[in-house]
């Protein structure tokens, strides 16, 4: 790209912490000013633009309104990735999929659930053509600015697909099963460091499932570790709610 | 002016999630002034059901970035009560170290990159970089240090880590605490009185107004409450917070997708103004300086004034903190493994003032450690029915003088004052309505 790319961030139904993380980049946030244009950030300006080089966009798609914007984005974006669980897989909204949409609103405003429309939680994939991914609950920074460093220099981001347990071993971690937890390090994406198993934590699955990943296998050892059935596949539904919907029950 | 107007501010821009501002008044008469919400629900109490007590943070957590600290305090406690969970005092130290963070980070993100474009007059804190670059980098340090803060204690600012209920899994180090309070005495702290200096060039940018309503916020004998207390509101003194749903009573209202609440009066207001009116007999005497500095008074009635009250009680966080990390290096961290035994399953109810003000949540758990009934009343949701009450009063007294654009640059202030996080005010409950 010759002129400074321009860009665009855009937020769907999420909780607004992965464009917290855009901010959150205190050090280098006057650096990447000084290489893109940003152009439309709701959250941060005032200004609208029409057309993108790159449009980075959060959060998954819930409404009859989030369809048409997309769709919107889409069409004035060269490049469009998508930042965070909720944009990527669904994230943790995926999870009102598994119960049904009207239980779900009766639950929460009664008799006045028609007042307010809304969908299965989707991913943006789900619609429109994502170029690129950025995973993690919250969108994971490190690869944020390796990505952003391709897109800028015009190269192709790699992507990660091998299990967080591999970065988790070469952080030389206690493993948090003979803590006596159980963890999802086995089947989720790495791309984080293992930041959780690091901090004593177990890894929730938000980055998302390996591509040859064995959820069934994963949910046997998640029994055999004493959870009961419908629990282990909760702790699987977490942030994979949408992925997991063809081998539930 | 013909008395006629018509103000329709679509997906209103800097602030978390999304809002219509819509104001029409025909011949002199106003017929709506409030404030739309318009993001998608995300039904966390559906998804909270079933959930074990282990994953009722990580949940709730997902329903604010920004307060997500706040929401995983708020659920520990609400967790501990129900299960009789007794946390040690050194995890109590750190918590409040770690809300004491998460104030200023979002204190100084609101203020500095949020609301100070409008004293500016540009549309955000991009031409300031180019203009005011001292302001900029002063304004990043501080967010870099409070992220520091969150990083050290809980692995990281959004969606914290290593905070569990009845404790922690990770703890940090004497030589990190050490670090954290050279940060903020030699940085922070002067940082802070920069910003403070900042504003008080702009005072004169803060709208006149002012609308007494009833203020409600957390109060406690011990300190300037953030990470607990009880309900104290203005107009009629403390209750425990297991009483909470007498003082928010939510009810459904058709313009918004999050519920709207009220106590003694039609509306009330939350956050750090409301803080600073219930509880300014317990800041330190840095704040209250600043307070005195930038013209914040006991009893404010001024909304436009909540980013001031924000700076102020930064400048107490900060004190505060290094107060704390003092008292946690004096005791020497002690290795301690979360007390995650369940003593009784039944419910509870947590409380914390997130930096956009009070949080509740009630969870009722059965015996297997499950979550029966999930119930989360958030600040912004608390606010809508006051903000409204505000551009009533607002509009018809600037109709005769402003332009319709200004008018609508007034009440785009006005909102962006109260900090909203519309994204975390659209949650759902089981609630009963009244209309
Ligand atoms: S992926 Fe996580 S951090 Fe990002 S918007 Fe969704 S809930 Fe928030
Ligand atoms: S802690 Fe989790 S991620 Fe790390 S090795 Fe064990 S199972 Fe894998
Ligand atoms: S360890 Fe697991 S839960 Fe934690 S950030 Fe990595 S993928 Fe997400």
């Amino acid at each position: 790209m010759a002129a400074k790319p321009r860009v665009g961030i855009f937020d769907f139904t999420g909780c607004e912490g992965c464009e917290l993380n855009h901010l959150n980049f205190e050090e280098q946030l006057l650096d990447i000013l000084e290489h893109v244009d940003i152009v439309e950030w709701r959250e941060a300006m005032d200004e609208r633009a029409d057309e993108l080089d790159i449009a980075f966009v959060e959060g998954s798609l819930s409404t009859p309104d989030c369809i048409t914007r997309i769709n919107a984005i889409r069409r004035k974006s060269k490049i469009l990735v998508a930042v965070g669980a909720c944009a990527v897989q669904g994230g943790v909204n995926a999870m009102k999929n598994l119960q049904p949409i009207e239980a779900v609103r009766e639950e929460v405003y009664g008799e006045d659930k028609y007042l307010f429309p809304t969908l299965p939680a989707l991913p943006l994939s789900a619609v429109v053509k994502v170029d690129h991914e950025i995973r993690g609950c919250p969108m994971t920074q490190i690869e944020f600015l390796k990505v952003f460093t391709a897109l800028v220099m015009g190269k192709r981001p790699v992507e990660t697909d091998h299990a967080v347990c591999v970065e988790c071993k070469l952080r030389e971690n206690e493993c948090v099963y003979d803590k006596g937890m159980v963890c999802l390090g086995p089947v989720t994406r790495g791309g984080c460091a293992a930041i959780c198993p690091s901090f004593g934590q177990y890894c929730t699955g938000c980055r998302g499932l390996v591509s040859d990943a064995n959820p069934a296998a994963m949910e046997q050892i998640l029994v055999d570790h004493g959870l009961a059935a419908e629990e282990a596949r909760k702790k699987l539904q977490l942030f994979n709610a949408n992925q997991l919907e063809g081998t539930q029950s | 002016m013909s008395g006629d107007l018509n103000i329709n501010v679509h997906h209103l821009t800097r602030v978390e999630g999304h809002g219509n501002i819509v104001v029409n008044m025909r011949k002199g008469v106003l017929e709506k002034a409030r404030l739309e919400i318009v993001e998608a629900p995300r039904y966390f109490e559906a998804m909270l059901k079933g959930r074990s007590f282990h994953e009722a943070a990580i949940i709730t957590s997902r329903i604010c970035g920004i307060c997500s600290l706040g929401h995983q305090m708020t659920s520990f406690k609400a967790t501990e009560q129900a299960l009789g969970l007794e946390v040690s005092e050194q995890t109590l130290l750190l918590r409040k170290l770690l809300v004491h963070g998460a104030t200023l980070q979002s204190n100084v993100l609101h203020a500095l990159f949020l609301a100070a474009p409008d004293f500016l007059k540009v549309g955000s804190v991009f031409p300031l970089v180019a203009s005011h670059p001292e302001v900029v980098k002063a304004a990043l340090r501080m967010k870099r240090m409070a992220n520091v803060m969150a990083e050290v204690l809980s692995g990281r600012a959004v969606h914290p880590i290593s905070c569990v209920p009845g404790g922690f899994t990770a703890l940090p180090t004497t030589a990190q605490l050490a670090e954290l309070k050279r940060g903020l005495a030699e940085q922070m702290l002067p940082d802070l009185a920069f910003a403070a200096e900042v504003l008080q060039t702009l005072a004169g940018e803060i709208p006149d107004f002012s609308r007494p309503t009833e203020y409600i916020s957390l109060r406690s004998d011990d300190d300037y409450a953030l990470y607990d207390g009880d309900i104290c509101s203005s107009d009629s003194g403390r209750v425990a917070v297991s009483e909470y749903r007498r003082m928010t009573n939510e009810f459904v209202v058709e313009h918004s997708s999050s519920k709207h609440c009220k106590a003694n009066r039609d509306s009330y207001m939350v956050g750090a103004l409301a803080r600073w009116n219930n509880n300014h007999d317990r800041l330190c005497g840095e704040a209250l300086e600043v307070a005195a500095k930038l013209g914040l008074e006991p009893g404010c009635a001024n909304p436009y004034m909540n980013t001031i009250a924000q700076v102020v009680e930064a400048v107490h966080c900060a004190v505060d903190s290094i107060a704390i990390l003092e008292e946690l290096m004096r005791r020497g961290i002690k290795p301690e493994p979360p007390n995650q035994e369940p003593t009784r399953y039944g419910t509870g109810v947590g409380a914390t003032e997130v930096p956009r003000g009070i949080l509740y949540h009630e969870y009722t758990y059965d015996r297997q450690g499950r979550i029966v009934k999930a119930n989360c009343i958030i600040p912004t949701g608390q606010n809508l029915g006051n903000i409204d009450n505000d551009m009533r009063k607002l509009v018809p007294e600037v109709v005769p003088t402003r332009s319709e654009k200004e008018i609508a640059h007034l009440l785009e202030m006005l909102v962006r004052a109260y900090d909203p996080c519309i994204s975390c005010s659209v949650h759902m409950l089981d609630v009963e309505f009244i209309r």
